[in-house]
């Protein structure tokens, strides 16, 4: 315990320093815990990417191993494959914090909800988004997807996929309060994915037919601004009803 | 400087449910104030109300004297609140969860003050072992340790002494009475008998229909 | 003017407002319902490249335009609800999402029997089609949403968001998939961009879409009152209310 005199000027000190930092050890702090988490509990971040290889590894089999009908359809497998897999590791994004209580706390810090929900966004994007993309092209080469169009893959997945966790977080802010929220995320958030996947998909196809790729991931690229500027909010609202009602 | 948060005529209505009406409370500094009533009569709620989280309630709340949407910055950087959840990440040590919450406050603390509340709140020892290796009580002994990290007039705690032994319980006690003492002002729930020798009132809820009996 | 917006946002107050209201609306709907299914499906001329199987349009056109309406409606309402707390506009809101998923369903409906003598299939990812679909979804989205919260207030705020979200997407999920279908499949005949229609065969389109709009409000004021009723059960003017009508 602490001697009262020691904190006789605790009701002005503590307040005044706080005002003084900015925000940004508070965003980094965040950031930098998640992603603590994710070493701790690493299947966290891998079991998408065994999810993503696992469908992909589906559909020859489900389909037929025929190269040319393979490379036909392999920009928009790897597009759907990815998406699901990023949805699949979305449902836990908040729903662990509602649990132990500690968005509670997020909730209460004087910083701004939109910018701390962000922050743990971009983890997601981080953890699951990137590797996806990274992992693409290999895949990729099993469904012999044709040469030329392995960089926009991974470009165009990049580039989805933030816009992906940014929508995605809706939902799961939204689903983070109910016990069972997995399909009803999922019916929530992929009616919203879809301009995402055209474009997406439609990129991987205009390289591969050689027509202007700019296009699609300058489209892309306007979807993800967009998604900043609307989603932070729509997440910090959708924390607060999960929360308090 | 003393701290003030009034609350006038709050009311408030859950799925069309009174919970309590026009309620006035105010809270100061040197004093506790003791939220009492059955389960479910709305104690959880109107800590949550006073602790500037939920918003969906009639009246008006005021802090230092100024309405509190108003004040809302000063007024959470002034705050300390406890929930029913202790908010501590199993899988991060409680050095870990402590450092994740001096940032949370814009304070880029220093390890040693994270382990002299630590030690304080009895946890010497265990400072580097995941908090999901704790047992509830050593857990809530973490978030109690924040009390003592991070310093703010006006604590909030809901159900503090949870899962806690005796002698935490005693320490907590001594805790909150140095704390009132020095001009902090603490709102609580509990349905432990508390002993301290400070001033202390009470406010009881869900008698009468959803009234308050002072 | 201001106290007339405020009476009618209690419910109390839009339920008086209501009774007196949608009788008119339902007779709108009926009589302008009626009198262009008349006309359309029996005096309007048949289209030369499509014959009578055109005369679809009158049902499509109209169901899928309320579909559309409908979401922004409740999108606006859930913006009433949230930043003016105004319940009223949540109920309205609780009242309009099924008949909006209803609509859509009846435009996939009708589009999907409109495919068999135009692309002889009963299904084409048509970009229209494909929208409606998605719309559809959507829907099924905020009702599954706000029947997953235990508690009301929270269920409402909920879908309310997720309308929001909608409705800013929808725009974009209908460009996207008209970029979508024209990469794809060049359109080489759409159904529903058409050239100029001749009068007599919009007139009744014309007709079958106010009498829409009016079932539309007259179905909205009804189960909204509905709502009133079921919410504000433990009032003491709806307790009267239902005093009197023993």
């Amino acid at each position: 315990m602490s001697c009262p005199e020691a904190r006789s000027d605790v009701v002005g000190r503590g307040r005044k320093r706080e005002r003084d930092t900015g925000i940004g050890i508070a965003l980094y702090a965040t950031m930098r815990r998640d992603l603590l988490l994710l070493l701790r509990r690493p299947s966290t971040a891998l079991n998408p990417l065994a999810f993503f290889a696992l469908v992909i590894t589906l559909f020859p089999i489900g389909i037929s191993p025929d190269p040319a009908l393979l490379s036909a359809i392999a920009p928009g497998l790897l597009w759907v494959a990815a998406l699901l897999a990023a949805l699949l590791s979305l449902d836990g994004l908040f729903r662990n914090d509602v649990e132990d209580g500690t968005l509670e706390q997020l909730l209460l810090s004087s910083r701004p909800l939109p910018m701390l929900a962000l922050a743990k966004v971009a983890v997601h994007w981080l953890s699951t988004g990137l590797p996806l993309a990274l992992m693409a092209p290999v895949l990729g080469v099993m469904l012999s997807l044709p040469l030329g169009s392995y960089g926009v893959l991974a470009l165009s997945l990049a580039l989805g996929s933030a816009t992906l966790s940014l929508i995605g977080a809706i939902g799961a802010a939204l689903t983070a309060g109910l016990p069972r929220g997995g399909v009803l995320l999922s019916l929530l958030v992929l009616p919203l994915y879809v301009p995402v996947l055209i474009f997406g998909a439609g990129a991987v196809q205009a390289a591969i037919a050689g027509t202007g790729v700019a296009a699609h991931l300058a489209l892309l690229g306007a979807l993800l601004a967009v998604a900043l500027v609307f989603a932070p909010w729509a997440i910090a609202a959708s924390l607060r009803i999960s929360l308090n009602g | 400087m003393s701290l003030r948060l009034q609350a006038r005529k709050l009311a408030c209505e859950r799925d069309d449910r009174w919970l309590f009406r026009d309620l006035d409370l105010e809270i100061r500094g040197g004093e506790i104030l003791r939220v009492e009533g059955p389960n479910g009569s709305g104690k959880t709620t109107l800590l949550k109300i006073l602790s500037g989280q939920l918003m969906d309630y009639q009246g008006t709340l005021f802090w230092q004297d100024m309405p509190l949407r108003h004040a809302r910055q000063d007024f959470l950087a002034s705050l300390l609140y406890l929930g029913h959840a202790p908010g501590i990440k199993a899988a991060l040590t409680p050095l870990e969860n402590l450092a994740w919450y001096q940032a949370l406050a814009g304070v880029d603390g220093a390890e040693a003050q994270r382990m002299s509340a630590l030690e304080a709140a009895g946890l010497r020892g265990f400072e580097d072992l995941p908090a999901g290796q704790l047992s509830a009580g050593q857990q809530r002994r973490v978030a109690l340790a924040r009390l003592e990290l991070t310093p703010r007039p006006l604590w909030v705690l809901d159900e503090p002494f949870t899962a806690i032994d005796r002698e935490g319980v005693a320490d907590l006690e001594v805790r909150l009475a140095a704390h009132v003492r020095n001009g902090g002002g603490v709102v609580l729930t509990t349905h432990q008998a508390l002993e301290v020798s400070v001033p202390m009132r009470r406010v009881r809820l869900g008698e009468g229909d959803g009234h308050v009996v002072p | 003017m201001w106290a007339f917006i405020h009476k009618l946002g209690s419910p109390k107050g839009f339920y008086a407002f209501s009774v007196r209201l949608s009788p008119w609306f339902w007779v709108a709907a009926t009589t302008l319902i009626g009198g262009g299914l008349v006309w359309g499906l029996a005096f309007a001329p048949a289209d030369y490249q499509q014959g009578d199987s055109f005369r679809i349009i009158y049902v499509h056109v109209p169901a899928a335009f309320l579909a559309q309406s409908i979401f922004v409606v409740m999108a606006l309402a859930g913006l009433v609800f949230m930043v003016w707390r105004i319940k009223l506009a949540d109920m309205a809101a609780t009242a309009m999402a099924p008949l909006g998923a209803g609509m859509t369903f009846v435009a996939l409906l009708s589009g999907a029997v409109w495919g068999v003598p135009t692309w002889g299939t009963w299904w084409q990812w048509d970009a229209r089609l494909t929208s409606m679909l998605l719309l559809f979804f959507l829907y099924i989205g905020v009702i599954a949403l706000r029947s997953a919260f235990d508690g009301r207030d929270s269920g409402s705020r909920a879908a309310s968001v997720l309308t929001m979200v909608g409705v800013i997407n929808i725009p974009i999920i209908k460009y996207s998939v008209e970029w979508w279908y024209t990469l794809h499949q060049p359109a080489t005949f759409s159904v529903t961009s058409r050239p100029a229609m001749p009068t007599e065969m919009w007139l009744p389109l014309l007709i079958m879409v106010l009498g829409f709009y009016s079932f539309f409000i007259a179905v909205t004021l009804t189960r909204t009152r509905n709502e009133i009723l079921r919410r504000e059960s433990a009032k003491r003017w709806v307790r009267d209310l239902v005093g009197e009508g023993n």
